[in-house]
């Protein structure tokens, strides 16, 4: 394992080294809520961030595991292809947004807008949304073992949206929908690689009503 | 863009390093708002009659001393001033009134920004290092300082259009953000009798919510309504006597977050102006809601 002190070697040396590394454990301290920290990293590296980082950690992510131990600022993981981003503390505001692929792990708090046109990534957020949450949201699936502010997945496309908790409010385009074992089984997959200690039972489905976009059930397969 | 800092110190012993946890707050803040940039500190706090104004003027020369010595002559009060750089804090115990009358009617050029028993602004155009440096910020011990760091959107880059700005007897106001109705809110408020100096967006706020206090809301009644009629993206940290208030607006546009631990409770428009202080590690960190005040200290 090797450690790179964000405060001495700076952030771009950083990110160039953990963007060619060889090695595959890394330890990041002093990330004093700098932003961009761990971004653009491609292959099986293991990077933990050691406090809290500030905007777009772990950004475009494509295989890599990026553990942050504390909280992280305005878009974690933002375009994820693949991979698995963990944060041990609270999000703030557009997790996950426009994300494709792998996996994000909240294990606090996400801010608002968490998973904004999100495209096929997987979010689990250990506690709460903030309003506005999968906003456009178009593929995926958006796990909240909390509670959900207003607005949840306004104007959605065809992502899943799961919520233990209470909904403020739905936004436009967003309807309840059935629970069926499919779900189940998807949930409860999701909830346990993100070592999440809940009951996929005690969930409920939200998704698109379908009515604010020119879709066509038969093409339902495609997308 | 723009920055906002506030930290009070709850642990008492920390209170004559205030200035020098406050300092990389405001700095670090730097690449958000490098026109100019401004604080509010509370401090030394005056008792009895006495209160305390905060003058500025365009030029570091300006004979306060000379105008301190006319004021308690004139005005038949005690009066005395410190020179502090381009401004200067000036305690004396004649009614208030006549402390702002005069000053409009005897020395136009110099601005008041800022009045009560303990509040002190400071405010310049320029890098905020450079600023916090020549008002001697650093050595400063107090209870607790709200900051800003401004990249101008909305008015001219000037020493009046900088942050904070007062909005009644120790209180003041700083913003991130850009208001949207702030031209119609003025014409009203001007009706009201208030005065503006800058074609600035956040005076405006700061009068809109002088306004209510001085009808008899308490802060706390003055932010609930600011929600209802300011229009734009804010989030708002008000300086008081006692501590401070967080407002964002309601979708919550603009960055904030909120950090305590046992000695000390901080806001910032990013964590990381709040990484240098002792235990930030450790602290209670979160991102406050849109439209609900978070407040630290007395609303009344």
């Amino acid at each position: 394992m090797t450690t790179l002190d964000l405060q001495t070697i700076g952030l771009r040396e950083v990110n160039t080294t953990l963007q060619s590394a060889e090695l595959n454990r890394y330890t990041i301290t002093n990330p004093m809520g700098g932003h961009a920290i761990a971004c653009g990293l491609q292959g099986n590296l293991d990077v933990t961030i050691e406090g809290h980082a500030g905007f777009y950690c772990a950004g475009m992510n494509k295989d890599a595991t990026v553990t942050v131990q504390g909280h992280v600022g305005v878009g974690v993981a933002e375009n994820m292809m693949s991979g698995t981003v963990r944060v041990t503390g609270n999000a703030s505001q557009s997790a996950g947004a426009t994300a494709h692929g792998g996996l994000l792990i909240i294990e606090g708090d996400a801010s608002s807008r968490c998973g904004i046109s999100m495209k096929g990534v997987d979010i689990v957020v250990g506690g709460s949304v903030g309003h506005m949450s999968g906003f456009m949201a178009q593929a995926g699936n958006l796990v909240i073992c909390g509670d959900a502010g207003e607005a949840l997945g306004d104007s959605i496309y065809e992502a899943n949206i799961y919520v233990r908790g209470s909904v403020e409010s739905l936004g436009a385009d967003c309807e309840e929908k059935t629970m069926d074992a499919e779900h189940l089984d998807a949930l409860s997959k999701l909830l346990k690689s993100a070592n999440m200690d809940a009951d996929a039972g005690s969930f409920k489905r939200y998704g698109s009503a379908r009515t604010l976009y020119n879709f066509h059930p038969d093409n339902a397969g495609d997308y | 863009m723009c920055g906002i800092v506030g930290l009070y110190l709850k642990n008492e012993s920390l209170r004559p390093q205030l200035g020098r946890l406050f300092q990389p707050m405001l700095s670090e803040m730097k690449s958000r708002g490098p026109d100019s940039a401004g604080v509010a500190i509370y401090r030394n706090p005056v008792t009895g009659s006495e209160v305390k104004y905060s003058l500025a003027h365009d030029h570091a020369q300006y004979q306060w001393q000379q105008l301190s010595d006319e004021l308690a002559e004139q005005a038949k009060c005690k009066s005395r001033i410190q020179q502090i750089d381009t401004h200067a804090i000036l305690v004396t115990d004649a009614p208030e009134k006549t402390v702002r009358d005069w000053l409009k009617e005897q020395h136009p050029g110099v601005r008041l920004v800022g009045s009560g028993s303990s509040l002190e602004i400071f405010k310049e155009v320029g890098l905020p290092d450079d600023v916090y440096e020549r008002f001697g910020l650093e050595s400063a011990n107090g209870t607790h300082m709200i900051g800003h760091t401004r990249m101008a959107t909305e008015s001219a880059v000037t020493t009046a259009g900088s942050h904070p700005f007062a909005t009644g007897a120790d209180l003041c106001l700083v913003h991130n953000g850009s208001l949207s109705n702030h031209n119609r809110l003025r014409e009203e408020l001007e009706k009201s009798g208030l005065e503006f100096q800058t074609e600035n967006d956040t005076e405006v706020a700061a009068a809109y919510m002088t306004l209510k206090i001085r009808e008899g809301a308490s802060l706390r009644a003055a932010l609930d309504q600011a929600l209802v009629d300011l229009d734009g993206f804010y989030t708002f940290c008000v300086g008081t006597e006692t501590g401070f208030a967080v407002l964002r607006d309601p979708i919550a546009c603009k960055h904030a977050v909120l950090a305590e631990t046992e000695d000390w409770v901080a806001m910032a428009t990013e964590y990381r102006a709040i990484a240098t202080l002792p235990g930030s590690n450790t602290a209670s960190i979160w991102e406050p809601k849109p439209q609900t005040i978070y407040a630290w200290g007395d609303l009344s």
